[in-house]
């Protein structure tokens, strides 16, 4: 008879660390951390003694001081006796700008590009090659230097304006102004405001919303919840009696009715730009900086969203479209429930990395002289005070953060549209 | 039985097709005139292309070539046709064109960016086509960064010799140790006879060398380089060097050592998350202060190595995407086999891995290519640097167009032919899956 015994109990050996497969991985990554340490260790006890050297230690009080620079494009009131904070602050806000404003004519144009490159239409289609082509292949920053040099070079000054016969009229009935200096367009002014609220009173982050605005965020929010509340209780009703009632009338109804009584209400007009002496005032004026930026960086963008989404419409089958039509679905639904929600799953994900990518790329700011967060904290702030190591690295979070922040919403909005497999 | 009606017997040829269907007209209806919508779009279309080319073809080829400068090119658009307007003025090119390709490397030593361009397509030929080349070639490209080097910045041959002979001591010291002891006491013997061999014995190495020997060509300085040429330079180090790196990173992101993996996933999510101009800033200004206190190397290499870095982040996730594309079977094909960890690597999954991934390699060398241009930002001389250089002399004050357009050709030229190659490579290695 048979015993099964033990086997003998190994006794741990030190070579057993690098010999072992249970040990051997442990070893590797703790050799890793020592080795990543060691290196952090060095890089920060080098910069430490550069710095002692250059007599600058690393600190954050410059923030405190005057930035003593002007910001002419700004979403908020600004002063050059303002701090740095405040500079630096109202730069993240035109980063934001431009890159709201981008993305959002990026996707409009990309997509309407996209479609047409896949048209019947041979002529259509070559020449939306002939764009994709162009904008993807010649750098980005050459095509925001261009951009700034067609605006400069191309239109006409203010004083063209002037006079009895005047070589260049104001556009769309008299409302904007297109000049070399930048382009005037009305804005929208209260008789009836109700005000601001003033946020971190005095402080460098301080912040007015318009209580107009939010008014009207408000009234629109309301009109779709009761527009989301009308449809549904159509479906309701269909799905009782067969019949669906027509409510599109009623939706019309409840988005716009509210939204032109409180106009009505607040005393909603148009502020239009006049030329008055050398410059036009009144309306508000976008630099050739902010225009320039838009424009290069969303007709950039677009050409790569336009592969992204023609790669998507390519990517669902043609027999989908069949079975829709054989289901007897009209081309329209066919688009909207059959081909759109699948083709999004694909377009999704590179579109996201596209956002970032503008974003990103919108620091290219500095070569037209935007004050974005680029040409304020690391621009004239880094050159006033001489602080590299803190602006570059700041900068650096920053961009993170704000790249962070974008992955993940998107994520987010990814995972709400992907396919639910087992 | 004889009222029987007509009936043939024999088939009736067949009937050309209405010539609205066929042929050029035929063409025209289906594909520019198939609806109303269509028709207007076609018009619209066209009327596009007239407006453009009607403004774009004059200007082109109603121009100015040869004049020293901006005013007597306007000079002799006047003489000519009458007015400035309309009419481009190439001879800023044509004066200008050397400076724009080399900077201000000297003109008598342009044939070595030419010849290191030459042989970079040489010693890319046996990667690129590895089933047409015999696989001794691939000597060559071993030998050719070195080679490159020494034709870029010149000086003495003994300094790129010793550069390699790092490498050579290294994979000497790493076989005889493994052999004695075991395979990682090996890689750090190895890894720590080159750095001793690069930081201490090779200066000695090359003085001594240097002394007997002098072999050398003309130096050039960094600050020297600059135009077109400065663009592929850093393209192509960025993304030769990076390709090992982003290996290297992304089988640590896919690695099963939580730590490796959790350095490699914060190194490329940081890369990617910044933008170049900000890792261009710290290779201006801070890159000095991270080092031993009185290092100081010229700004190309600082911007070479935060470039190299920067690609190296893009180029893990093209790898990355290369080996989750890769069936689970090729995996523990090469375990059942018994092949360990970087053998299975080796001969199995990396070279199907980088075969699958080399159209996205390639659209991250065009991308990294054009973002060379970033580097006008910090002041360096590329393309664009030297455009604003050349528009701030008198005699070419005020020249916009048309030194974009010679850039945005450059580019274009070069961009285009590499992202036509690279879908030619996704059509020849889709082939082999259907």
């Amino acid at each position: 008879m048979t015993t099964l015994t033990d086997p003998p109990k190994e006794q741990f050996r030190l070579s057993m660390l690098l010999y072992d497969t249970r040990y051997r991985s442990a070893t590797i990554q703790v050799i890793a951390l020592i080795g990543f340490m060691l290196l952090a260790a060095w890089i920060i006890s080098n910069t430490i003694q550069n710095l002692e050297a250059l007599g600058k230690p690393v600190e954050f009080g410059f923030f405190g001081e005057s930035a003593s620079y002007d910001i002419n494009q700004r979403l908020l009131e600004y002063t050059s006796q303002d701090s740095h904070l405040r500079a630096a602050f109202i730069g993240l806000l035109n980063t934001l700008v431009v890159a709201v404003l981008g993305c959002i004519t990026a996707t409009i144009v990309g997509v309407l590009v996209g479609v047409l490159r896949l048209s019947n239409n041979w002529l259509v289609a070559r020449i939306m090659t002939v764009y994709v082509e162009m904008f993807r292949n010649v750098p980005v920053l050459l095509w925001i230097v261009l951009a700034m040099a067609i605006l400069i070079e191309g239109l006409p000054a203010p004083n063209a304006f002037r006079g009895d016969n005047p070589t260049a009229t104001m556009d769309l009935f008299n409302s904007v102004a297109v000049t070399n200096r930048g382009v005037y367009i009305p804005e929208f002014l209260f008789s009836r405001s109700l005000g601001d609220i003033h946020l971190f009173g005095t402080s460098s982050l301080r912040f007015d919303i318009s209580l107009d605005l939010v008014a009207f965020l408000v009234v629109l929010g309301g009109s779709i919840f009761t527009m989301r509340k009308v449809s549904a209780w159509a479906a309701d009703k269909q799905e009782s009696t067969g019949d669906r009632p027509k409510i599109w009338h009623i939706q019309l109804g409840i988005l716009f009715v509210p939204m032109i009584i409180l106009m009505a209400v607040l005393g909603l007009h148009l502020g239009y730009p006049e030329l008055k002496g050398f410059n036009f005032r009144g309306g508000t004026h976008m630099r050739n900086s902010l225009i320039a930026l838009w424009l290069a960086l969303s007709l950039y963008t677009a050409a790569f969203i336009a592969e992204i989404v023609r790669a998507g419409i390519l990517a669902i089958s043609k027999g989908q479209t069949e079975a829709a039509s054989a289901l007897g679905l009209r081309p329209g639904r066919t688009m909207r429930l059959v081909i759109l929600p699948q083709a999004l799953r694909v377009i999704i994900p590179p579109m996201i990395s596209n956002y970032l990518n503008l974003t990103k790329n919108s620091s290219l700011a500095i070569a037209v002289g935007y004050m974005d967060i680029t040409g304020t904290l690391g621009g004239i702030t880094m050159n006033q005070t001489g602080r590299e190591l803190e602006c570059v690295l700041l900068l650096m979070l920053v961009y993170l953060c704000i790249s962070l922040s974008i992955s993940a919403v998107m994520n987010w909005y990814n995972n709400s549209v992907k396919l639910v497999e087992r | 039985m004889s009222d029987v009606s007509f009936v043939r017997t024999e088939m009736l040829p067949e009937q050309a097709p209405p010539a609205s269907e066929v042929g050029l007209i035929g063409w025209i209806r289906h594909n520019l005139f198939s609806g109303w919508f269509n028709s207007i779009l076609t018009l619209v279309s066209l009327y596009a292309i007239y407006y453009v080319l009607s403004g774009v073809l004059p200007w082109v080829f109603q121009s100015v070539w040869n004049a020293n400068s901006l005013n007597e090119c306007r000079e002799i658009m006047m003489a000519t046709w009458g007015s400035t307007h309309g009419h481009a003025c190439w001879a800023v090119i044509n004066d200008r064109w050397l400076q724009l390709l080399f900077g201000f490397y000297p003109s008598h030593l342009y044939w070595r960016p030419i010849a290191a361009l030459l042989l970079l397509l040489v010693a890319l030929a046996p990667v690129l086509y590895s089933d047409r080349l015999p696989t001794k070639m691939l000597i060559f490209s071993a030998i050719y960064p070195f080679l490159m080097v020494w034709l870029m910045w010149g000086g003495t041959i003994w300094g790129p010799i010793a550069a390699a002979l790092g490498f050579v001591v290294g994979w000497g010291v790493y076989t005889l140790v493994s052999k004695q002891l075991s395979g990682l006491f090996g890689l750090i013997a190895g890894v720590a006879a080159s750095v001793i061999w690069w930081l201490v014995l090779s200066s000695y190495f090359v003085g001594a060398l240097d002394s007997i020997l002098p072999i050398g060509i003309e130096a050039v300085q960094s600050r020297q380089f600059g135009g077109f040429m400065l663009a592929i330079l850093l393209g192509v180090v960025a993304i030769g060097v990076s390709l090992p790196i982003g290996i290297v990173l992304a089988l640590g992101r896919q690695s099963d050592l939580m730590i490796v993996k959790y350095l490699c996933v914060g190194f490329i999510e940081f890369i990617r998350g910044v933008p170049l101009i900000t890792l261009l800033f710290v290779a201006s200004l801070l890159l000095n202060l991270f080092l031993p206190p009185g290092t100081n190397f010229d700004i190309i290499l600082r911007v070479m190595i935060m470039m190299t870095l920067f690609s190296a982040a893009y180029m893990a996730e093209v790898i990355r995407g290369g080996l989750a594309a890769l069936p689970r079977g090729q995996y523990e094909g090469a375990d059942s086999l018994g092949l360990n960890y970087w053998q299975a690597q080796r001969l199995i999954i990396m070279p199907q891995a980088l075969k699958i991934s080399i159209p996205g390699i390639v659209s991250t060398f065009i991308g990294i290519f054009k973002d060379t241009t970033l580097v006008s930002i910090i002041g360096l001389f590329d393309v664009i640097g030297l455009a604003s250089a050349i528009r701030a002399d008198t005699a070419w004050n005020g020249i916009y167009w048309e030194l974009f357009a010679f850039i945005a050709a450059l580019f274009f030229v070069v961009c285009f032919s590499m992202s036509r190659y690279s879908m030619y490579l996704e059509r020849k290695l889709q082939t082999g899956h259907h």
